[in-house]
């Protein structure tokens, strides 16, 4: 089986549909989205219902904490996401709502976790971003694979007999593998806001029979996503953000 | 300790025939069978309760960096069994002689170290541009083919930056052999490709002086003695080896990676041009230096820091070789200036990025009655000349470039050459002129050079 993983997608069409051409010609057979399928981006109901069509076919959807916000308003944000969630509210049809209110914080295939944030805490949303944090996520899954989004920059954590995860910034496009009598923690990158200076989204591949995971970046058409979050009247920092994948 | 598998057992259709060696960390047997045309032996690491704990992680290390490695300079890669089931390496047994033999015979000709340094130069190159670095390089893990060739192996304790560092998670101790162990290597850094061309600096000084550098420390407070103190010179071991020999051994050895040689390639380049190695005071050193250099030395050890570093081919793509084609035979000033710019873009002075001015000139025909030799002389003299000249105003210091007057009927085959023989990475070339024909185009220096050379070239048209 070849798995696919998508976090982070943030109501951005174009990138979303960039991933999923990529894993249809990379193989793929089933899909796992991560979280955070709205905020920040244009396009969050025919996002969602594309997300939703892959679901009916048996792909795993875990909630995100801008997914869950847009359904509970009480949830606190920097004032850019803020607005972005009360855009996306009222761009959504009530349909739409229920499918992002109905996603469950977490779900476990075998050995194998996917959360959205910490598996720690999943609703408390906490980053994982050292190497401290990815121990109490592992440690809390109770799982050989954690699958996570959340933190916008692809990383692997790996931990052995020693213990103590380690950080590795993965290559795209080659293949690592991962053993599983060891414990990995992998955070696929975010395919509609990349953070770390580079435009192209992210989306890592499982691939169960090596076994093996290879994160890959996918140019995708920022031009025309971040054209769209301006003509939707949404802050500038979010279109600029596309542009410079910073 | 029972050895894991039977002479005439079957592992997944490969036939084990007898036993070649069996250490600590596992045995080695001879294998046929699945229809491969080459030599093989089978790796079987020592698993389980009792057995280090380092075999399984070495094992996988090995199984990962092996089936990712190409190229002459390592064994051909076969087959990997599953640590689950039954783990096995199978690869190429290659064919040669070990350099370990060498060990224990006295100091080897200075023309031997050379060819051998070389070879194994080229071959740590080889490795560390597939992303891979070594970090377990002695003598026992290098075999010489015979055509000379360096063959790497043992491929337990290295670092692939295509891969999480397993030894780097699991193992807070240095791993590796203590006398050829790098300062950096001490400390736990794992991911410096330089490591490996400290311990090729204590393989050159082994070979050269029959002794190691830093002896065979076996506690961490001997192994961090390298990191503030200098080995004994080795001229005072071995008085007749040439100054050269010594700058290029010393400056492998430089405690800080940064003051080493930036690749592997460069470490030949220099080995095979010794009128070319710039001398500094490493090769006047009679003795180990004094302890106020010391002191200073060990507070910098003492302060040693883990930098953020590199892929290591992102670390060779800032140390390239690159060859400046300068046809001193034509003056043409405009065509000079053409090239000298667009050489200038690539090498910046200070960078670790090193230029070989290289111009072809025909060989000297035979005179009648005059000293031939003096005059070839002369001519390679006046070529020399020029190309310093050439090169003046790119203001470069002496150690980032050098000189070479070739001597050839075809210039274009002897830049080729030229370029393979020292892993050229780009090369720089004057365009031919823009009335040839298409067909007399083909048979320009420049265009053959384009078509047939190893690395990146430039063809330089100055616009008028």
């Amino acid at each position: 089986m070849k798995l696919a993983l998508l976090a982070d997608v943030h109501a951005n069409l174009e990138a979303l549909t960039a991933c999923l051409a990529h894993a249809g010609e990379q193989g793929a057979d089933a899909y796992v989205f991560l979280g955070d399928l709205v905020g920040y981006g244009a396009d969050p109901g025919p996002v969602v219902d594309l997300v939703a069509g892959y679901r009916e076919q048996g792909a795993v959807v875990v909630r995100g904490n801008h997914d869950h916000a847009v359904v509970s308003p009480s949830e606190t944000m920097n004032p850019a996401a803020e607005r972005a969630v009360e855009w996306t509210r009222d761009r959504l049809s009530t349909a739409q709502r229920a499918f992002l209110e109905g996603l469950p914080l977490t779900e476990r295939r075998g050995d194998t976790l996917f959360v959205h944030a910490s598996a720690e805490a999943p609703a408390q949303w906490i980053y994982v971003s050292d190497p401290t944090r990815a121990a109490r996520s592992l440690s809390a899954a109770d799982a050989t694979y954690v699958y996570s989004g959340h933190v916008h920059e692809p990383v692997l954590y790996y931990a052995g007999a020693g213990g103590r995860p380690m950080p590795f910034h993965p290559t795209p496009g080659v293949p690592i593998p991962v053993a599983p009598h060891r414990r990995w923690l992998a955070i696929v990158g975010s395919a509609g806001q990349p953070r770390d200076g580079n435009t192209a989204a992210c989306y890592a591949l499982v691939d169960d029979a090596v076994p093996s995971l290879t994160f890959f970046r996918v140019p995708y058409d920022w031009a025309a996503a971040a054209a769209k979050v301006r003509a939707a009247g949404l802050p500038e920092s979010l279109a600029r953000r596309l542009a410079h994948g910073e | 300790m029972a050895d894991p598998l039977e002479p005439g057992s079957v592992v997944d259709g490969f036939r084990v025939e007898e036993r070649i060696h069996s250490g600590g960390m596992g045995v080695i047997y001879r294998v046929t069978g699945r229809d491969v045309p080459f030599p093989m032996i089978m790796k079987v690491p020592r698993l389980g309760p009792g057995e280090p704990g380092e075999a399984v992680v070495t094992f996988e290390v090995e199984k990962m960096v092996m089936a990712a490695l190409k190229g002459p300079h390592v064994p051909r890669f076969v087959a990997a069994g599953d640590l689950a089931r039954q783990a096995y390496l199978v690869m190429e047994r290659v064919e040669g002689r070990s350099l370990a033999e060498w060990n224990g015979r006295g100091p080897v000709p200075v023309e031997e170290v050379v060819r051998v340094g070389v070879a194994l130069a080229n071959a740590l190159h080889s490795l560390h541009q597939q992303e891979t670095i070594h970090l377990d390089l002695k003598p026992s893990n290098v075999i010489l083919r015979e055509g000379g060739e360096a063959v790497l192996i043992d491929f337990g304790l290295a670092h692939h930056g295509h891969y999480p560092d397993l030894l780097a998670e699991e193992f807070r101790h240095p791993m590796g052999s203590s006398p050829y162990l790098s300062p950096e290597q001490v400390l736990g850094v794992r991911n410096d490709l330089r490591s490996d061309v400290f311990s090729l600096g204590v393989v050159l000084y082994e070979l050269a002086t029959d002794r190691l550098p830093f002896g065979a420390p076996t506690t961490q407070g001997g192994l961090r003695k390298r990191l503030w103190r200098d080995p004994v010179p080795p001229r005072a071991l071995v008085p007749s080896l040439p100054e050269w020999l010594q700058e290029v051994v010393l400056r492998c050895l430089e405690p800080r990676a940064g003051d080493r040689y930036a690749s592997a390639a460069q470490v030949a380049f220099d080995l095979a041009h010794p009128d070319q190695v710039v001398p500094t005071e490493r090769s006047r050193r009679r003795r180990r230096q004094g302890l106020g250099k010391r002191f200073l030395k060990w507070v910098r050890a003492a302060g040693y820091e883990e930098a953020a570093l590199p892929r290591p081919s992102a670390h060779l793509s800032g140390a390239p070789i690159v060859l400046a084609a300068v046809a001193t035979a034509h003056t043409n000033e405009a065509r000079n200036e053409a090239l000298r710019l667009a050489v200038r873009r690539l090498v910046v002075a200070g960078e670790n990025t090193r230029l070989a001015c290289v111009t072809v000139i025909r060989p000297s025909p035979e005179m009648v009655g005059a000293a031939p030799e003096q005059a070839a002389t002369s001519q390679r003299i006046r070529h020399l000349v020029l190309l310093r000249h050439w090169a003046e105003a790119l203001r470069l210091p002496p150690e980032q470039i050098s000189f070479h007057v070739l001597e050839a009927g075809d210039p274009a085959d002897a830049l080729l050459e030229y370029a393979r023989a020292n892993r050229v990475d780009h090369v720089v070339i004057g365009a031919p002129p823009r009335d040839v024909t298409l067909g007399g185009l083909l048979g320009t220096v420049a265009t053959k050079v384009a078509l047939e050379a190893p690395c990146t070239v430039t063809v330089v048209r100055q616009q008028s």
